[in-house]
């Protein structure tokens, strides 16, 4: 409970902001609306309102400021319309029996996830492996590390665009893999930083024990690198996830792909549905949480096992 | 003496390259030790008895002179997992046991499985932390995280142990307690001992050699060989012969600060 209070408060404040902000967001919208259904509102036609500042339009219209709440295309939708509809296409979907339809939010999780998660082995084993190289190479070292550096500069939606046609020319089929790779572009790296500092964890004295045991360099990199990384390296697999999903997600929006939250988020916008693109939104959170939390999980039994304090 | 010294260093020099230019952390060392010895090295920080230590462990490389270990070259009697080193600060791994972390040099050095075990218990009991076998290092005090490092150095069978300033981050009571742990564990076992220290009544309570060394250039300015009986309660440090040896320690302390 006392790690939860806080989390709650923040949640509520954002909440509150949030519902206070749909006024003045959907006031004009709500004007056209209800002068549409044949209300006079001051000032009356859409083009004269244009110049009026939101707030004048809220303090002139107050009675129909609340319309602003049940809109069908909101510019900013409620934070209850937004449950409704992830449950609309979550829940209720599910308990019909369609949750693998293509309208459902599940099924695109889902496309989401298997690219995701596809993308968060090899950018972790890229990771690690790299790590590995630059800790007991100097030439690893003098190489990897700059490029990977600068490989995180270049903007992922300038580089998806290109993934996606070099995979295509190369003939490769399935719509995942290109999406995997950027997802373990972005991925990769804090595993390969992460791995870095844990792998050179260890102090000179326990180096030097080592040596005086004369063992040899797999021992020391089985006894005492590794098991001191683990630390490290849960850390830096709980942002790695995190950033395999939103490449996954960006590798979607330009593709043309058709299903995904990435596609969802893209065909939302195209059509003119800010519910749609927010439930998409909200399920890609949901999402990233629970992978987060499975892994923070993970982390506290093994280091509890490993009899660390995490 | 017709035996030969266990560690014997002649016209040891150690020369560190630094951007300030060259450090001599050794400047002709000449010492032996012999087998069963207790020899501590006492002096201010940066006169080399931990790099001298280091030397004989193998974990720096004189730039002049000889020094040998057991009759072979400190590289070699590293190979041969000649001693055992206890390091200032316990360094136990916090992902293992008490036991696991006494039975990690065994694990190297491929020791049988029922011998791992049997060395375990047999160190454990010898440094008085039978029971503690499954419990992690941050469930110990300072003091016996330690005395299992300490038990670590000796789960193997090495005749040499070097210890650096072991009981150099714990408080007095603690220390002279296991000031007098040690000596019984020196007296059950025979070994050799070099002992770093920067406490004056700890080296004169616990050696039969006290080897004095001043810095710049780090170097020995007296070695003095201990009057003292081999049987040492603790209030023998009451006594004038005690009094008298400290004396002759700080006597050298000083000699060695009055070059700069």
């Amino acid at each position: 409970m006392g790690r939860i209070l806080p989390i709650l408060t923040v949640l509520a404040g954002l909440v509150a902001i949030w519902y206070l902000a749909v006024a003045p967001m959907n006031v004009r919208v709500a004007l056209d609306t209800v002068e549409r259904a044949g209300v006079v509102v001051t000032p009356e036609g859409s083009v004269e309102r244009r110049d009026v500042s939101v707030w004048r339009l809220m303090a002139q219209n107050r009675e129909h400021v609340a319309a602003g709440y049940t809109l069908d295309r909101p510019r900013l939708p409620t934070p209850a319309q937004v449950g409704a509809e992830l449950w609309k296409t979550t829940g209720e979907m599910a308990a019909k029996g369609r949750a693998w339809s293509k309208r459902s939010l599940i099924y695109h999780s889902w496309i989401t996830l298997r690219s995701t998660l596809w993308g968060f082995v090899l950018g972790t084993s890229i990771g690690i492996i790299g790590a590995i190289a630059i800790v007991y190479s100097r030439v690893a070292d003098l190489s990897i590390m700059p490029w990977a550096i600068i490989s995180q500069t270049i903007p992922i939606v300038a580089l998806a665009p290109m993934i996606i046609v070099v995979s295509s020319q190369l003939g490769v089929e399935n719509r995942g893999v290109p999406k995997a790779i950027i997802s373990a572009y972005l991925c990769f790296f804090p595993v390969l930083v992460g791995m870095v500092k844990g792998l050179r964890s260890p102090e000179a004295s326990q180096l030097d024990l080592l040596k005086t045991y004369d063992a040899t360099g797999f021992q020391t990199f089985l006894k005492l690198r590794l098991p001191g990384s683990v630390p490290y390296l849960f850390t830096s697999l709980k942002v790695g996830i995190a950033a395999a999903l939103v490449g996954t997600i960006v590798g979607e929006l330009p593709t043309g792909a058709i299903s995904g939250l990435g596609a969802r988020i893209l065909i939302g916008d195209q059509f003119g549905t800010p519910l749609a693109i927010w439930a998409a939104l909200f399920a890609a959170a949901i999402l990233a949480g629970i992978l987060v939390t499975i892994l923070d999980l993970t982390q506290r039994l093994t280091l509890g096992r490993m009899g660390m304090r995490a | 003496m017709s035996q030969q010294p266990k560690i014997s260093a002649q016209g040891l020099n150690l020369t560190f390259q630094t951007n300030d230019g060259p450090v001599h952390a050794l400047k002709d060392v000449d010492l032996d030790i012999q087998e069963g010895e207790f020899v501590s090295f006492i002096g201010p920080s940066g006169c080399g008895k931990t790099t001298f230590l280091r030397c004989i462990a193998g974990l720096e490389t004189p730039t002049a002179g000889d020094l040998s270990v057991n009759g072979m070259t400190p590289d070699e009697a590293r190979r041969s997992r000649a001693y055992g080193y206890v390091f200032q600060h316990a360094g136990l791994y916090p992902w293992r046991t008490i036991g696991g972390n006494i039975r990690l040099p065994l694990e190297i050095m491929g020791y049988s499985k029922a011998d791992q075990e049997e060395r375990v218990a047999r160190t454990l009991e010898m440094v008085d932390l039978a029971g503690f076998e499954k419990k992690y290092p941050w469930q110990l005090s300072g003091g016996m995280q330690q005395r299992a490092s300490i038990a670590r150095a000796l789960a193997f069978d090495a005749d040499i142990l070097l210890m650096d300033e072991p009981f150099g981050a714990l408080d007095e009571i603690v220390r002279d307690h296991l000031n007098e742990q040690l000596l019984q564990l020196w007296a059950r076992t025979k070994k050799t001992i070099g002992f770093v220290t920067h406490s004056i009544p700890e080296a004169v309570y616990l050696s039969t050699k006290i080897v004095v060394m001043s810095p710049r250039p780090g170097r020995i300015t007296d070695i003095i060989d201990s009057p003292l009986p081999a049987e040492r309660p603790l209030d023998l440090r009451d006594t004038p012969e005690f009094l008298e040896v400290a004396h002759r320690v700080r006597d050298g302390l000083r000699a060695g600060h009055s070059y700069d």
